[in-house]
């Protein structure tokens, strides 16, 4: 399956069908983080629920501390 | 007529300028954000610039903090009081205010006092959670921002308007959880600074700000921006119905920070504070250091293995650990001469 993730073009191997799993797949799984699918923002608790399909338009945005 | 401000009038009309000439803009931190923020304030010719800064200048600084020079570090200068020199060169015509000062849950509504923007460039998670609270509950704009390694974003605070820096929380931060140690190049720096200045640019022209959250990867080239209004909490403790300010409560406590990737610890003393003369400290502790470097700030010097930099107010920075526990007995050993 294939998304656009923060503007560009990416293929997700198999297994990572939720947001939960695209998380940890960018080991952002213990960042703060917004994230948001086809300009709809997911709500935390529904990261393990939530299935990405095929040409998804997915934005992240983690928090960092630095400056 | 020349006017050292014309080029940017001829962009922004003269009453935003009349408008940055009038307004007083905060910046918590002058590291690499925010001396990047500071020099551009200063060009652009701001009415008053406030500097907080807990931090001297070291020479691993010199990549990315552009206001600061070799002499700086020789002298050890605190970052709060280099910046006000660099500053006051560039333009001479605003006023300049510097403190040196760990930006806390209780200086903080003090600091941002009669300021018109606040501009984020703290090098922690938690500090900027602290800021977030006063500038709500004070109803000031403030500008969130953070990079590291090649990667920054932004963020703009109106309070009554867009959802703030603790709606956007998706779970509580924990100590430590934003140390990062992949360290940072002087361009991500830019592009961060230059968005949040042109968010303060925009504030004083007038124009209305959106909440979207902005990242990028300059190194990867990507970018990201998500429109965050649906995240407006009406139960938020810090804007919601009933706020509580969570980040303003009360610290008593000697606090320790570990200051990441840098091997030390800075140590702060709670209530009942006191000024310490640094002369007679360093009278007392003469025999006991090496290296001593003594100027109107600070004392820095070589005790046991460790490199100790005490401020006149108690704080320190201990370098030579990376254990709050361990840095807070040397702390004790240390001051037990004065
Ligand atoms: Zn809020």
């Amino acid at each position: 399956m294939s998304i656009t993730l923060n503007g560009k073009s990416v293929d997700l191997r198999e297994g990572v069908n939720t947001v939960e799993q695209l998380l940890s797949h960018y080991h952002l799984e213990n960042r703060i983080v917004i994230v948001e699918i086809n300009k709809e923002i997911v709500m935390k608790e529904n990261y393990k629920t939530m299935s990405l399909s095929h040409g998804d338009v997915v934005e992240i945005i983690h928090f960092v501390g630095g400056g | 007529m020349s006017n050292r401000y014309s080029r940017q009038e001829l962009f922004l009309g003269s009453k935003a300028q009349a408008n940055i000439n009038e307004a007083s803009v905060i910046i918590i931190g002058a590291g690499a954000l925010g001396s990047a923020s500071a020099e551009m304030l200063v060009r652009a010719g701001i009415g008053v610039l406030t500097v907080v800064d807990r931090d001297y200048v070291d020479l691993t600084n010199l990549q990315r903090q552009q206001l600061y020079t070799e002499e700086d570090v020789s002298n050890q200068l605190p970052k709060a009081i280099a910046a006000k020199t660099r500053l006051e060169q560039i333009n001479s015509e605003i006023t300049i205010n510097c403190f040196i000062e760990d930006v806390n849950g209780l200086n903080i509504e003090e600091l941002i006092k009669g300021h018109s923007v606040i501009v984020d460039a703290t090098d922690n998670f938690e500090t900027s959670l602290i800021v977030n609270d006063a500038a709500v509950k004070h109803g000031i704009p403030f500008l969130f921002g953070a990079c590291v390694g090649s990667y920054g974003l932004t963020y703009p605070i109106i309070p009554g308007e867009t959802p703030c820096l603790h709606c956007l929380l998706n779970y509580l931060p924990m100590d430590g959880m934003t140390c990062d140690t992949v360290g940072v190049i002087s361009p991500i720096v830019q592009i961060t600074a230059a968005l949040q200045i042109t968010q303060v640019l925009q504030i004083l022209s007038g124009e209305t700000l959106f909440p979207i959250l902005q990242s990028m990867d300059i190194w990867k080239n990507e970018k990201a921006e998500i429109n965050v209004t649906q995240l407006k909490n009406k139960l938020c403790p810090t804007c919601g119905e009933h706020p509580s300010h969570p980040f303003l409560s009360f610290e008593n406590q000697m606090k320790t920070d570990v200051l990441c990737g840098r091997d030390a610890v800075q140590l702060r003393p709670g209530l009942g504070r006191r000024t310490y003369s640094l002369p007679h400290l360093l009278e007392r502790l003469e025999s006991h250091v090496k290296n001593p470097v003594l100027n109107q700030y600070l004392l820095s010097c070589k005790f046991e293995d460790y490199r100790v930099v005490f401020f006149k107010d108690g704080r320190a920075i201990i370098h030579g650990t990376n254990e709050a526990k361990n840095a807070r007995a040397v702390y004790n050993r240390f001051i037990q001469f004065y």
